[in-house]
């Protein structure tokens, strides 16, 4: 892409955009280098702040008339370089589309903008007894726009699901700059379904109408402190098998609690080898019931000490020492790695020991904090990046604990994405066969490929025609058997 | 012999050679009234494939059938040469109980899967309103019963999937773990696709724990609608009598006070088997405590409210159906079957919809689904007269088309020719791209979906 493309762009998007909706002075191009997965940089081309869907969809049409990549950008809080810019394209930030449009609380749903934070949804609702379920840790200031492109978890989606599960209905603009409407009540196939967790590759979400779900009756949250890890992962599989879905589980290990210790004073259980935070919800009587029986588990696996939230605040301190984990490891490492991988729950064990090995292997720390009940691990891999080779060796770490989910019929990212990060061990996953049929969703959405290139996939491919389809008339219509397609 | 004898004959010596079973096609394998030539009966993935492969050189459309319980659902096909029948795909692939996942073969019947879980103590939580279909089926039609207020359908719980593509290709997404955003979600993608993408050859599902218990409340309403009388003026000044038609009172006060309670339920049915007369309103409680919050929702829904731990009979299954279909119904001799989505006007559309079209059409629906989740289904009689059911569909559509959606599961032929079947379809174009990149030659189920897909 020549500099004089950008440049013929720039101009045009200022005849479409207000003047100050344009970036293209290079200081304030490289505030946007980066998403939070910082070690991956990139000056965007051009920047562009729309305000509306048709603005969008105005500059998404130029892209395509001029063979211009774009990528679409909500908060930048992704840790997978998704929303990684490029230096030939165009980032389109929806931070200007911040409006909540509707609330229907009888019908439970909400229609809102890209731009509108997580947690802005259900603080809009949170009075009348309503939130929006998913909770990824970023909810303060991540947007639902990016919520939706990652398919966004959190702790509490072990009960309550994913961010696909939470969306009705999708306006979107596509790659070559149309206005389409997704709806989950409409007939066909299930275009949102394939939409949402697309990572912005099949287009970019202009209005985007959520699921309201109402406050549970009762939460209660409890602390068990453990000696060691296995002890704690005991009375996971215990409180599974005892046919319990908490709200959430979530596991720390020593050295994550050490992190917490120094970086927020948690003031988690002296010794503690292990804390599990268990959350229950739901209706009173449910909820008690379910408590008695977590709490006699937890103590059968060996708990030493067990914490109970009496109120919001007991509650917000226990989860304190968890939410603030990944920035924690700062005070006990110069750098790290945050890690997103998924095994199987019954191969937990297997698996922390095996990180364990790679520990000594390659001489590297890991401090371990993960979503326990759907077993999502979040390693934080640390390491000192003054020193010669320890960041190379953390990052082989980082690889190899993916290795070992996949070897456990795991998944190398449960919530933070492929993006630019991971899209070199997709292949480790997934056959050639396999790629290459996603990639058939992709040449349907984006056939020129200018909608976030170069993420997810490992290799970009070329979608050329579609062989064989039909030109002119519809077989259908021409055999008089309809009238109109 | 003449020509078409012997290609024939080439063509089944080449489908023979694949190894899989194959078998001429009599009437009783018919597609809605399409006879196909050939059913093939794969054992496994890999003969899904191989049969693929031969289709598809020779141009041979195929459909795939499990039971055959909802064959009939959809337009006929364009052409059907092949009917692939996953009956020999019966295999419980995986079922880790510690994980809560289990993957199975697309032929797998609903009610095995369902006993092999129970003895685990858990659930596929999808209750599917026909007896007798298999995992392969749920997935195609997506179909699913009250409890998708509280768990969802098949797409929100479908976590992985290996499909078999026109020309053979074995593609899996997903996998076995419930959380999970590698790549794009195929399982979505083809789960309701009616067979028009591909073969899906086995599926991997998220499980729930049985509930420890479980609780009806449900009471009878002897007038659901109310019609006000009244007379407004024409253009001209002349005086017309008008009725106004509105859900009762009690219901509109007691429906969303249930749906928005404490007390969590999981489903809110309506069975309402003439909507001249009265309907039942019944909610499933679920799980520890269902006896306490079923009798909190018994005071919310009157004196007359009663708590059982058995479900009513007429509950989870569909309206109309004098019997569980079988094959003998596959020629589509059963009445007119319609969704009815009512999501964004949950009430009182639900119920004005309904009474108010069979009023103008002189049609007489039954109508019983979620009203939690506004999604319902309307029967009408066998034998009611095609161009009146065509004109409840498109009447039907009308009144609820701002907020909901009408699509016709099912219905005989001269009622089918006469009505469009699925309505409005938000990004058919979209729809059609996708289908020209995994069938380009349309060969999967083709003419069967949405806008001729």
């Amino acid at each position: 892409m020549t500099d004089a493309v950008l440049t013929r762009l720039a101009g045009l998007f200022g005849e479409l955009l207000p003047a100050d909706a344009v970036i293209t002075d290079p200081v304030r191009l490289r505030t946007y280098d980066c998403d939070g997965l910082t070690y991956h940089r990139a000056t965007p081309g051009i920047v562009v702040l729309p305000d509306t869907a048709e603005q969008i969809a105005a500059v998404v049409r130029l892209c395509d008339e001029y063979g211009v990549p774009f990528v679409a950008r909500g908060s930048g809080t992704g840790l997978s370089g998704g929303a990684l810019p490029r230096t030939d394209g165009v980032l389109i930030v929806t931070s200007r589309m911040r409006r909540i449009l509707e609330i229907d609380l009888q019908n439970r749903r909400a229609v809102v903008e890209p731009g509108v934070t997580n947690l802005a949804i259900t603080e809009a609702v949170r009075d009348q007894g309503y939130y929006y379920a998913p909770d990824p840790s970023s909810q303060q200031i991540c947007s639902i726009g990016g919520n939706v492109a990652e398919n966004s978890g959190g702790a509490h989606c072990l009960k309550y699901g994913f961010t696909v599960n939470h969306i009705l209905g999708l306006e979107i603009v596509t790659p070559d700059g149309e206005i389409v409407e997704l709806s989950a009540d409409d007939p066909g196939y299930d275009l949102l379904g394939a939409f949402i967790g697309s990572e912005g590759t099949l287009g970019i979400a202009t209005k985007i109408t959520v699921r309201l779900s109402r406050a549970p009756e009762a939460v209660t949250t409890l602390l068990a402190a453990f000696t060691g890890i296995e002890a704690g992962g005991q009375a996971v599989s215990a409180i599974i098998a005892a046919g319990i879905v908490p709200a959430a589980i979530e596991m720390m290990d020593a050295l994550a609690i050490e992190a917490a210790e120094a970086a927020v004073n948690c003031a988690y259980p002296q010794g503690a080898g292990a804390v599990l935070i268990v959350e229950l919800d739901g209706p009173h009587a449910e909820v008690g019931h379910q408590f008695a029986e977590v709490e006699r588990i937890c103590r059968e696996s060996g708990a030493f000490e067990i914490r109970v939230a009496a109120s919001a605040e007991e509650r917000a301190a226990i989860w304190k020492g968890r939410k603030s984990a990944f920035a924690a490891v700062g005070r006990i490492s110069p750098a790290y790695i945050v890690q997103d991988g998924v095994v199987p729950r019954t191969a937990l064990p297997e698996v922390l020991a095996g990180i364990d090995r790679l520990q000594e292997e390659y001489g590297i720390r890991v401090a371990n904090v993960f979503h326990a009940g759907d077993g999502n691990l979040h390693p934080l891999v640390l390491f000192d990046d003054a020193v010669p080779g320890q960041g190379e060796r953390a990052e082989a770490v980082s690889g190899r604990i993916l290795d070992l989910c996949i070897e456990h019929g795991g998944s190398i990212t449960g919530e933070h994405g492929v993006g630019v990060d991971k899209s070199r061990y997709m292949p480790k996953m997934f056959t050639e066969e396999d790629l290459d049929t996603m990639q058939l969703v992709r040449c349907a959405f984006d056939p020129r490929g200018l909608s976030n290139p170069g993420k997810v996939f490992p290799t970009p491919r070329l979608c050329g025609e579609v062989p064989g389809v039909r030109k002119g008339v519809h077989p259908l219509v021409e055999s008089g058997r309809a009238e109109q397609f | 012999m003449n020509d078409d004898a012997g290609a024939e004959e080439v063509l089944t010596a080449a489908l023979t050679d694949t190894g899989v079973a194959i078998r001429p096609a009599g009437p009783d394998d018919s597609v809605a009234g399409v006879r196909p030539r050939w059913v093939a009966l794969p054992e496994a993935t890999e003969e899904i494939a191989a049969l693929m492969r031969v289709t598809s050189a020779h141009d041979l459309a195929v459909v795939t059938t499990g039971a055959g319980t909802k064959l009939h659902w959809g337009h006929p096909p364009e052409r059907c040469d092949v009917l692939i029948d996953t009956c020999c795909l019966n295999e419980i692939l995986e079922h880790e109980a510690g994980d809560l996942v289990v993957r199975v073969q697309a032929g797998v019947p609903l009610d095995a899967l369902a006993r092999a879980l129970a003895a685990k103590g858990q659930e596929l939580a999808i209750d599917v309103p026909l007896e007798g279909g298999t995992v392969g089926g749920l997935l195609a039609t997506g179909i699913a019963g009250p409890r998708r207020f509280r768990y969802g359908t098949a797409r929100d719980l479908i976590i992985g999937i290996t499909v078999v593509l026109a020309d053979g290709t074995i593609a899996k997404a997903g996998g076995k773990v419930v959380k999970n955003v590698a790549g794009y979600d195929l399982g979505k993608l083809f789960t309701g696709s009616y067979g028009t993408l591909g073969v899906i050859a086995d599926a991997t599902f998220r499980l729930h724990p049985l509930p420890t218990a479980r609780a009806w409340v449900t009471a009878t309403f002897d007038r659901p609608v109310t019609e006000t009388q009244g007379t407004r003026e024409d253009e001209k000044g002349v005086a017309f009598d008008t009725a106004s038609v509105d859900v009762a009172d009690e219901i509109r006060v007691i429906v969303p006070a249930v749906a928005e309670s404490q007390a969590e339920p999981s489903a809110i049915e309506v069975d309402w088997p003439d909507v001249n007369g009265p309907c039942v309103i019944a909610v499933l409680v679920e799980g520890a405590a269902a006896a306490e919050r079923a009798r909190a929702v018994q005071d919310m829904m009157g004196e007359k409210a009663q708590v059982a731990d058995e479900p009513p009979e007429w509950w989870g299954r569909l309206p109309g159906l004098p019997g569980l279909p079988g094959p003998a119904d596959r020629a589509g001799d059963e009445g007119v079957l319609l969704e009815f989505r009512n999501v964004a006007s949950r009430l009182p559309g639900t119920f004005v919809g309904p009474f108010s079209t069979a009023a103008t059409t002189g049609t007489r629906p039954a109508v019983r689904g979620s009203l939690a989740s506004g999604v319902l289904h309307v029967a009408l009689p066998p034998g009611t007269e095609p161009a009146a059911a065509a004109a409840f569909v498109g009447a039907l559509r009308a009144e609820c088309e701002d907020a909901g959606r009408v699509v016709v599961l099912t219905a005989p032929e001269e009622v089918a020719r006469r009505v469009d079947r699925w309505g409005h379809v938000g990004g058919l174009t979209l729809m059609r791209r996708v289908k020209d990149r995994f069938d380009p030659e349309r060969r999967m189920s083709p003419g069967r979906f949405v806008g001729g897909i």
